[in-house]
């Protein structure tokens, strides 16, 4: 990995992360005194997915125009990381005419056709969809693959173990990427999960798995590349398990009253460690710390000022796009 | 206009194969997955034939995991092919229907009409053979009432085909639901209208229109898949017993031709609906609210149902022809209507 990769990689978790800090702020800034879940410029869940900035660089650092991912509900950090434009993406989530989805999707259901990325508010049922478009590309001879990234929680659903199954006994160039943030909502991992380890769910389904501790983008990366250069090469499909870090709630206003551990997620947020470890490396400077930041804020600024400026669908456009 | 290369009679089967069998021909992005489609040709023959022409890339046997296929169908379509994909039995919807309303309907709609879903999801519908609760259903108003995507129910072999065609070309997911007793099996009763005169060249038959398929001028039926083959007998009978009867064959629910409804209730001011599906909160007392809000001054005599009553499918044969619309309850409620 070459000094360029690493600080593309420092710059995406930087502007991923300003992203989901600004949308907290935005959200929250206008649903008090009385908090109102559906008041506000931003209204209805919304789930931030600071902390968990490694898994989707890692992973997107490896795609290629016409690759496709299928996120959860919990969807930024994999759009951002996948191209999918930040203006158009904000105005979505602001419900605006300008948005992805001219406000009919909000923050859960984000589609970029052009970047074939997707978004399903009901977990692990994204993942059939993915194998759908790896069947897709493998049939029409092109060497595209399909990322489909689920929680941990995720991992015990039907749809997660038919995925899998199926992808393998195809052949399906997909990697399966489950983001282990410890908490599904509030029931912890070893509450939920009958073994410590999804990446072994993978033997089960004869396709290699691998799990990537401490939140490290850099090992993200490592073993992203392996499984997509396999995928690409028609060598199938693959599972990468993230020990990843839910830095906020699971939705804004989410108190995390359950969560013991919660003094202490800020000394994990990997995006410090990152900047710590690539100074340490002599390949980021206070400067260019100060400087990708500042780019970061300015970005998402304008992002945000174009969602709030763009127009509101008409009640009408309601009924428009059931059917094409 | 070409040369016409003739007709011949066919099953209901047989013409749905046919109808994917030529639009596999047309258009290789065309494919077909499902359980047992492949060597087999589908349980309820659907696929009849299409295995040996085209082969197991392209008439897919799937695992048993509607789920997982169903939504590569969706992500399959997504990416610009046209999978037909087979639900066998509607009842199994239980184990896949998150796939089905929450994705292959809803895409297009939260997408903003930026991503297309062109699919089909065939699936076998229909009792009276004692498969009982769970292999039984009709359940066509449960996914017409779930917005985005439309819904066929072909009753005979020209509209099988038709539709099926006409399916494959629609740019949206279309549910494609098709009678076991109305397919022509060898291996299960049938009304000899299963088996029918048609073209062996393509045509389609438009979504979302209805057909008149006996008029009449006392009391309409409006029915569809199975129970149209058992009105027109009842209107047959009817009519040696000087009633004439008019039936309208929906053959699509979404869209629904409220139309052609509206305008046989309107000249005969009598209607019957028959549905094998369950009676509360169905097409039934749709095709009733459709009257009311146009006119409720239209019906010479109050609205007239029959359908499955509110009860799971049973098994046994005097209980299932209990609740099933059979042609006596059809002809003892036309008769009701005229007395």
């Amino acid at each position: 990995m070459g000094e360029l990769d690493r600080l593309a990689m420092y710059q995406q978790m930087v502007r991923i992360r300003q992203y989901e800090s600004r949308i907290m702020q935005e959200y929250h800034a206008d649903k008090s005194p009385a908090w109102d879940i559906g008041a506000g410029l931003i209204p209805g869940e919304m789930h931030l997915a600071a902390g968990q900035e490694p898994a989707a660089v890692g992973v997107c650092a490896h795609l290629k125009k016409g690759d496709a991912i299928t996120a959860p509900h919990r969807p930024h950090h994999f759009a951002l990381a996948h191209r999918v434009d930040m203006n158009k993406m904000t105005a979505e989530i602001y419900g605006r005419t300008t948005g992805l989805c001219k406000g009919k999707g909000g923050h859960m259901h984000l589609f970029d056709p052009e970047n074939h990325f997707s978004c399903s508010g009901i977990i692990a049922q994204g993942l059939p969809v993915a194998c759908g478009q790896a069947m897709a590309f493998q049939r029409k001879g092109t060497d595209h693959v399909a990322v489909a990234v689920t929680g941990e929680g995720a991992a015990n659903q039907g749809a997660f173990h038919e995925s899998l199954n199926l992808a393998a006994v195809w052949n399906l160039p997909v990697i399966f990427v489950i983001e282990d943030n410890d908490w599904a909502i509030s029931v912890p991992k070893d509450a939920s999960t009958a073994g410590a380890s999804n990446a072994d769910r993978a033997a089960g389904y004869g396709m290699p798995g691998v799990r990537v501790e401490d939140n490290d983008v850099e090992a993200v990366y490592e073993a992203a590349g392996a499984a997509i250069d396999r995928a690409r090469a028609g060598d199938g499909p693959s599972l990468i398990e993230i020990h990843t870090l839910r830095l906020f709630g699971h939705f804004e206003g989410d108190a995390q009253a359950y969560r013991p551990e919660l003094e202490t997620v800020n000394e994990r947020d990997p995006i410090p460690q990152y900047a710590a470890a690539l100074q340490e490396l002599g390949v980021l400077s206070e400067d260019q710390i100060a400087s990708i930041q500042a780019d970061a804020d300015a970005e998402v600024d304008a992002a945000i000022e174009f969602a709030k400026s763009s127009p509101e669908p008409a009640p009408e456009d309601a009924l428009l796009h059931v059917f094409a | 206009m070409s040369t016409a290369t003739g007709t011949r009679r066919v099953t209901t089967a047989k013409a749905m194969a046919e109808g994917i069998g030529l639009e596999m021909q047309r258009d290789p992005n065309v494919f077909v997955m499902g359980e047992d489609v492949g060597a087999y040709g589908g349980i309820f023959g659907s696929t009849t034939d299409l295995f040996g022409e085209f082969g197991a890339d392209r008439v897919i046997d799937t695992p048993i995991s509607e789920t997982g296929f169903i939504g590569a169908g969706i992500g399959a379509a997504v990416e610009g092919l046209r999978p037909v994909v087979e639900l066998m039995f509607v009842d199994f919807y239980g184990v896949c229907m998150d796939q089905i309303s929450n994705h292959m309907a809803k895409i297009h709609y939260e997408s903003g009409g930026n991503v297309k879903v062109p699919m089909v999801l065939m699936t076998a519908t229909g009792a009276g053979y004692s498969d009982a609760a769970q292999h039984s259903q009709s359940l066509w108003g449960t996914f017409a009432h779930l917005p985005g995507m439309k819904v066929v129910v072909p009753s005979n072999p020209y509209d099988a085909k038709g539709l099926m065609i006409s399916a494959i070309q629609d740019d949206n997911p279309v549910l494609y639901m098709f009678h076991k007793g109305a397919q022509g099996l060898v291996w299960m009763e049938k009304n000899p209208r299963s088996i029918g005169e048609v073209p062996e060249e393509s045509y389609t038959v438009p979504i979302g229109k209805a057909a008149v398929a006996r008029e009449g001028t006392d009391v309409t039926i409006v029915t569809l898949s199975l129970s149209v083959q058992h009105s027109l007998d009842v209107a047959e009978e009817l009519e040696g017993e000087g009633i004439s009867v008019e039936i309208v064959d929906l053959r699509s629910l979404v869209p629904l031709d409220t139309e052609t409804v509206l305008e046989s209730v309107g000249k005969t001011g009598r209607v019957l609906v028959v549905d094998e599906d369950y009676k509360s909160f169905g097409l039934t007392g749709e095709i009733a609210a459709i009257i009311a809000e146009n006119d409720p001054g239209m019906l010479k005599k109050p609205f007239r149902r029959v359908a499955m009553p509110d009860v799971p499918i049973p098994y046994a044969r005097p209980l299932e022809y209990g609740v099933l619309p059979t042609r006596d309850k059809i002809k003892a409620a036309v008769k009701d209507l005229m007395a």
